[in-house]
């Protein structure tokens, strides 16, 4: 059938090809793994463990005080204090426990341990202890102990609660929808038809716009940035509107979009069969009529293409929302929000990871639903055209 | 927040309607200024005639428009605005060029750019091919490409903080809960503070742009491996090559057009690259990219048009050439059709 099924009689033998796929998308997946997970834990886990640990429970280090020697009972020839060492309300159960900080899992719970000049220590599972000696014990504070305390696994949505609600990742996720929706829609009426003008009607110049297009494909953001920049604020101060809006920001994203949606479009619709057109021209349709009752209904699997492409551009965008809009509230876009929560949220990793999580949800699951349409879009415009 | 979704809401309606009447009004209106009478046939010709030059330029009106006021005035203007001064007001001819030359930040940034340009679409070409041969070969290679293809879906800054969480570093006898730092940990070696490492710093931000694009180019090569003549493999297997020649000397000497086209697409992104270096270091600790600079003298104490237009221009030359090639492509390929 294809070359990769002969090759396949005579490659490499098929487990490692399995296992190193394997490799490799373990590795990709990682990351993203690693952000979800943490995002369900709690602020005092993630620091105190790492979240690959989250399923099996985090080993906590953690110091405790014995109590203190006065309330030591006699007990024949021994002294001995006990009580529990989970007595600031903390719970967990305890796995090993040191003397010296350096080593807080010197041994185990549950077995008496000989900790030198004729003390010994158990400390149970269930934090109760019994601190013996064989004189009394000499006054002064309770003996400092260093635990290996085990937290069980416990994940919460508290995080999510708190970036939705007091972080602004909320409005912010609605500006996002604002800003992506529109200019995912309007660009595609437009390009579409400029995309049939293309394809299917002969004007003197056609040769030398499609030039224009394919050029303006590449065409760094960048270059444009300073002059609109420039516009925008020209007509903000002309008509005394604000120079950051929605409007300006919709069009922006329409006007960059429209090069590849020109092109993606026209690649499709050139190639749609002609006599399906001719035969609508001989029956006296107009190209108007032609173009809503046969092209757009044709071309949709090319319109859903662009569309995917632009809504991930659109929404995914942090540089056309930094320069066309404003960063208050109601104009903060989610990639906007998450930035500067990196700046202000640091080491704040429960909260990071929960609107970091948030910010992506959407794209992925636009991802796996349309993953088709994208790859054919991707295709479309790689392959074809270069 | 409510009247936000509904004026977006209504916007969508009403942009779409705009427009729809947009086209259908001005198709209406050229049916008027141009009629067909029944019974004057050569009118009726000359109308047909003159509504069939006027129309293309109805349809592609919305969209020149949009492309010339958003991409071909601004490029034009970036031009200019680089001969002027930080308000764009006077002219200083070449001053801002000078500039770029002599500030050791630019060079900073042209460096990083050059060694971006250097590693990114070579490791996400590499690994894309080497992914699509694999996948390739097995039955769930299907499920293995959309889980490689996904962060494709992410965007950058959220990339960034998925990566800015491997790259933790935690200081002083603290756990270490960066998955990098954990694994150096492990084997012995002692955590660092990857993202200010100097020089190496770069490496970790272009991990981030290789891990995004990597299934991009997977996904067009796989399509591509897919399109081989099996015949050519077939006369390989006779003559007597081994798996490895086959890859190198049948499949990937086949493919070489696409390899070019992912690879151009990669470099094109590699040059604009911006969000992941703002997001992870700022520019800091030598980390500083042109997009990044640019943008910062856009701003910059009030911004200056000038040195930022210098900047643009810099990345717009090193697109030019890709941009050559492709219009060159694409006006053969209308030439055959």
């Amino acid at each position: 059938m294809s070359a990769v099924v002969s090759l396949r009689r005579i490659g490499l033998p098929r487990l490692i090809v399995h296992a190193s796929v394997l490799v490799i998308c373990f590795i990709w997946l990682i990351p993203t793994l690693g952000i979800l997970v943490t995002s369900f834990r709690e602020a005092g886990q993630i620091t105190a463990s790492g979240w690959w640990t989250a399923f099996t429970g985090a080993a906590e280090t953690s110091a405790a005080r014995l109590g203190e020697p006065s309330t030591a009972k006699q007990n024949g020839a021994t002294y001995v204090i006990s009580g529990s060492v989970f007595e600031g309300g903390k719970g967990g159960s305890v796995r090993a426990f040191g003397t010296r900080v350096a080593a807080p899992t010197e041994f185990a719970a549950g077995k008496p341990a000989d900790i030198g000049d004729g003390e010994t220590l158990t400390i149970n599972e269930d934090g109760s202890y019994t601190y013996s000696k064989n004189a009394p014990f000499e006054s002064g504070r309770g003996k400092r102990v260093y635990l290996s305390v085990a937290t069980p696994p416990s994940f919460t949505t508290e995080n999510y609660r708190t970036v939705l609600t007091s972080q602004g990742i909320g409005q912010s996720f609605v500006n996002s929808l604002t800003v992506a929706v529109p200019a995912t829609i309007i660009p595609i009426l437009i390009a579409a038809f400029a995309a049939y003008a293309l394809s299917w009607m002969e004007f003197p110049g056609r040769a030398l716009i499609i030039a224009l297009v394919v050029g303006l494909i590449v065409v760094p953001l960048q270059m444009s940035l300073i002059p609109l920049l420039k516009m925008y604020n020209e007509i903000g101060n002309f008509f005394g509107v604000p120079s950051r809006s929605y409007a300006g920001i919709w069009l922006a994203h329409s006007a960059f979009g429209m090069p590849l949606a020109i092109y993606l479009l026209r690649n499709y619709i050139s190639g749609l069969p002609r006599e399906i057109i001719e035969s609508a021209r001989v029956d006296g349709a107009s190209d108007f009529e032609i173009f809503v009752k046969i092209i757009l209904p044709l071309s949709f699997p090319a319109l859903a293409s662009f569309s995917i492409f632009q809504f991930l551009w659109t929404w995914n965008d942090l540089l056309v929302a930094m320069v066309f809009l404003g960063t208050g509230k109601d104009q903060l876009v989610l990639t906007g929000a998450l930035n500067a929560l990196l700046g202000s949220m640091g080491g704040k990793w429960e909260i990071l990871t929960a609107s970091a999580f948030i910010t992506i949800v959407v794209p992925i699951i636009v991802f796996f639903a349309l993953q088709r349409y994208l790859v054919r879009g991707l295709l479309a415009g790689s392959v074809k055209g270069g | 927040m409510i009247s936000q979704i509904v004026s977006a809401v209504g916007v969508v309606i009403a942009g779409v309607f705009v427009c729809a009447l947009y086209y259908w009004l001005s198709d209406k209106i050229l049916q008027i200024v141009f009629p067909v009478p029944v019974d004057n046939v050569r009118a009726a010709s000359v109308n047909l005639n003159r509504r069939a030059m006027v129309r293309p330029w109805l349809f592609l009106g919305p969209a020149l428009l949009l492309l010339v006021v958003y991409l071909v005035y601004p490029v034009v203007a970036t031009f200019f605005l680089s001969f002027y001064d930080r308000s764009g007001g006077n002219f200083v001819g070449l001053a801002n060029y000078r500039w770029a030359i002599q500030d050791a930040q630019f060079r900073q940034s042209i460096f990083n750019n050059i060694l971006w340009l250097a590693v990114v679409p070579a490791a996400c070409t590499f690994f894309g091919l080497v992914i699509a041969v694999l996948t390739d070969r097995i039955w769930w290679g299907n499920l293995a490409k959309s889980l490689i293809f996904m962060p494709m879906a992410i965007s950058f800054v959220g990339a960034s903080v998925i990566w800015k969480f491997i790259y933790e570093y935690r200081g002083g006898s603290e756990t270490q809960i960066g998955l990098l730092n954990a694994i150096v940990q492990a084997i012995g070696g002692s955590p660092q503070v990857w993202i200010s490492l100097p020089f190496w710093n770069n490496f970790f931000l272009m991990a981030i742009l290789i891990w995004i694009q990597t299934g991009f180019a997977m996904v067009i090569l796989s399509a591509a491996l897919r399109g081989i003549p099996e015949e050519t493999i077939e006369a390989a297997v006779i003559d007597g090559a081994n798996g490895w020649q086959i890859f190198w000397k049948i499949m990937v000497p086949q493919i070489w057009g696409t390899i070019a086209v992912v690879w151009t697409t990669i470099t094109i992104l590699v040059l604009k690259v911006f969000d992941i270096v703002l997001t992870m270091t700022n520019g800091q600790w030598n980390t500083m990219v042109l997009a990044n600079l640019m943008f910062d003298w856009m701003f910059r104490g009030g911004g200056d048009s000038g040195r930022s237009a210098v900047i643009a221009l810099v990345i717009m030359a090193a697109v030019t050439p890709i941009m050559i090639w492709n219009i060159r492509q694409a006006n053969k390929e209308m030439g055959g059709h």
